[in-house]
């Protein structure tokens, strides 16, 4: 699947991480740019997590920019679907 | 095994990753992770989502773990459900119930949903919130309308609207309320568990109404900040003398069973049943265990 609109998740709080999608042409491959307060530790963990909620969720061609406050995996894993999910047009059950 | 205590169930809005992967360290006996009023209206589908990652992952430790969801007329009851009772936490809170058929359609989702996932033993167990007139005018009906109800609970910020009137600090808009849902509840067996109170910052009235609401039969009280626990469990826990009392009570009541003896006198007064129960009660509520105290009789 490929990402349709701009969207983002997340907030810029602490313990939580602040996912935009931009929508990029089919093959241009993924690109995720990750600023993070915990950069230097965690960068490849942070980067493997929102690749497997890419992988499960089918997206090969995606920009997304991550910007995380120290968020656990299952906040960045929650923010990224969210995000791809409304960049793909599914938000069900919201306004 | 001991009764589960609900003197506190803190309620954590569901968008909030930093309290929810705190929610088992605020010493309260239950988290209400919530879905519906603590959430933006564009916000519902990511709270969802984070909501079903955290209950996968988090570790609660003993505190009990409910889910407050939408309810079903609105868009997102049903998307709720399809997420969360998937993952069984503790308890899903029902909101705003007003009839026995809200109870049944809501249940008829839940049963659907478990059923599609292969959950042939559910655990989860449900609240009903009263919020509406309607709602606690039938709510003798609504407590009694599905065996998996465990605990019934009102909601006075949305009742007091609902009823066109301000929410006092005496809290006599409700009253009639509050007790009409305690006599519902407990004849039916289930917990009783009193609304919000809302201001922080006034401590000595929150023990006030918390002191209030136990003496009216509520089993513990819904709080909105980690720092309302310690006043609600002070008032809840019972003192070194009511303890004291109650060991004595269940002591001497397992000694004159043994002797095959009903009703008995401790100081000049009588014991009965009703007696023996209130003793236990506080035993409970005090963690002590009541086989100790049978054995300690015995030997």
């Amino acid at each position: 699947m490929t990402p349709k609109f701009k969207a983002q998740a997340g907030t810029f709080e602490s313990s939580d991480i602040m996912v935009l999608i931009e929508p990029v042409s089919e093959e241009a491959g993924r690109q995720i740019d990750i600023s993070s307060t915990v950069m230097l530790q965690f960068e490849d963990d942070i980067k493997n997590t929102i690749n497997q909620v890419l992988d499960d969720l089918d997206i090969q061609n995606v920009h997304l920019i991550a910007k995380d406050k120290g968020a656990l995996t299952p906040t960045i894993k929650a923010r990224v679907e969210a995000a791809v999910k409304r960049s793909l047009g599914i938000q069900e059950g919201t306004m | 095994m001991a009764r589960k205590k609900r003197r506190s169930m803190l309620y954590i809005p569901g968008n909030n990753p930093a309290m929810i992967q705190q929610a088992g360290v605020y010493g309260c006996d239950a988290v209400l992770l919530d879905l519906e009023d603590a959430v933006a209206l564009n916000q519902k589908d990511a709270a969802r989502i984070l909501v079903r990652n955290m209950l996968q992952t988090v570790e609660f430790y003993d505190t009990e773990v409910c889910v407050r969801v939408n309810n079903m007329h609105t868009p997102f009851g049903l998307a709720d459900l399809e997420e969360i009772v998937p993952l069984q936490p503790n308890n899903i809170r029902f909101p705003k119930t007003e009839s026995v058929q809200d109870v049944k359609d809501f249940m008829k989702e839940v049963r659907r949903i478990e059923k599609e996932h292969g959950i042939k033993k559910p655990t989860m167990t449900i609240h009903v919130m009263i919020e509406t007139a309607k709602g606690v005018a039938n709510v003798y009906e609504i407590a009694g309308a599905d065996p998996r109800i465990d605990a019934i609970t009102i909601g006075g910020q949305d009742l007091t609207a609902d009823m066109g009137i301000v929410k006092t600090p005496d809290g006599v808009g409700i009253d009639y309320a509050r007790k009409r849902i305690v006599m519902a509840g407990k004849a039916h067996g289930l917990d009783v568990l009193d609304t919000v109170f809302a201001d922080v910052n006034d401590e000595e009235g929150l023990r006030e109404e918390t002191e209030y609401i136990k003496k009216i039969g509520f089993a513990g009280k819904a709080l909105i900040n980690p720092r309302q626990v310690d006043g609600v469990h002070e008032v809840f826990n019972p003192t070194e003398n009511e303890v004291r009392k109650a060991y004595r009570v269940y002591s001497e009541f397992i000694r004159n069973k043994n002797a095959g003896i009903g009703v008995f006198a401790i100081d000049g007064k009588m014991v009965d049943a009703p007696v023996v129960q209130r003793a236990i009660t506080v035993l409970e509520y005090a963690n002590i265990d009541l086989k100790e105290i049978e054995e300690s009789v015995a030997s």
